[in-house]
């Protein structure tokens, strides 16, 4: 007689960890690419944490990065949610830096942290995507 | 300097931030300003600067406590702390349509938590609209 072995199959998580930066736009276009990740495009396969926790935050909130691979990603040069996540919770296995990409892609910045308009839309598309292939990347692995 | 908790896991979090933005473009322009939370957790100077030489309000979320806890932890005690939660407990139907995309209700919620800081602030509130 067949003998079945059942597994449980749970989706593999990558987390994502936007810096949220307050004070540029930039800062807003990360959380604003990220929510797209998180609510739209990769639903099933992404969790997010706010990345203040693995200070405000216990040991559980600081053991994310080591429980999933997890990307950064940060509106500037300065990199503070890479920097914390490395040094509070674990290596990401990606960070994204969105002055960079924008460089790459000859973007514009948004004019204003505080509101997105339609034209910045399109800038979210692209961070988004770029957010996707790393979290494919990872899932692929 | 007003800061907000750049908390995106629930809409606490944006109401925060754009009631910061509120006061700072809207209410007390000339008063108010902020900066990157995450940039206190690098321990950037400059942002260590302006939050040791200001008076300091953070505005939470949650009961976490992340802005307060953060900047805190420069050894600066801060002078206010206000909880979204909180404000959101005295408004219970002004219920936020999503986590970045608040709705109406949401925004509501912005403005009256927006002009509750500018009343502490001793800022003359506008009148809008
Ligand atoms: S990476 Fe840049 S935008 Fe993001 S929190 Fe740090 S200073 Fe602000
Ligand atoms: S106070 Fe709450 S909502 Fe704000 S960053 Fe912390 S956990 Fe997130």
């Amino acid at each position: 007689m067949l003998e079945l072995e059942l597994v449980e199959i749970s989706p593999k998580k990558v987390g994502i960890i936007p810096c949220n930066g307050e004070e540029l736009p930039e800062g807003t276009l990360t959380r604003f690419a990220c929510r797209k990740v998180l609510d739209k495009l990769k639903p099933s396969n992404t969790v997010t944490i706010c990345l203040p926790l693995f200070i405000a935050g216990g040991k559980e909130e600081r053991e994310f990065a080591q429980k999933f691979p997890t990307i950064t990603v940060d509106g500037c040069d300065k990199q503070c949610s890479r920097i914390n996540t490395e040094r509070l919770s674990g290596k990401p296995r990606h960070s994204i830096v969105i002055t960079d990409l924008l460089k790459e892609h000859g973007i514009n910045a948004p004019g204003s942290a505080r509101t997105l308009v339609d034209m910045d839309r399109q800038t979210v598309d692209l961070v988004a995507k770029e957010i996707a292939k790393k979290v494919d990347q990872i899932l692929a692995e | 300097m007003v800061m907000p908790c750049s908390g995106i896991g629930k809409a606490y979090g944006e109401i925060g931030r754009q009631a910061t933005y509120a006061l700072m473009d809207d209410l007390c322009p000339d008063r108010v300003t902020t900066t990157c939370l995450a940039k206190l957790m690098i321990g950037d100077p400059d942002a260590v600067d302006l939050i040791k030489n200001n008076e300091v309000i953070t505005v939470d979320g949650c009961a976490h406590d992340c802005a307060r806890k953060n900047v805190e932890s420069t050894g600066k005690k801060v002078d206010r702390a206000v909880r979204v939660i909180s404000a959101f407990k005295q408004h219970r139907d002004l219920k936020p349509a999503g986590v970045l995309d608040l709705g109406e209700p949401g925004y509501k919620l912005v403005k009256i938590l927006a002009q509750d800081l500018a009343q502490g602030i001793d800022c003359p509130v506008r009148k809008e609209d």
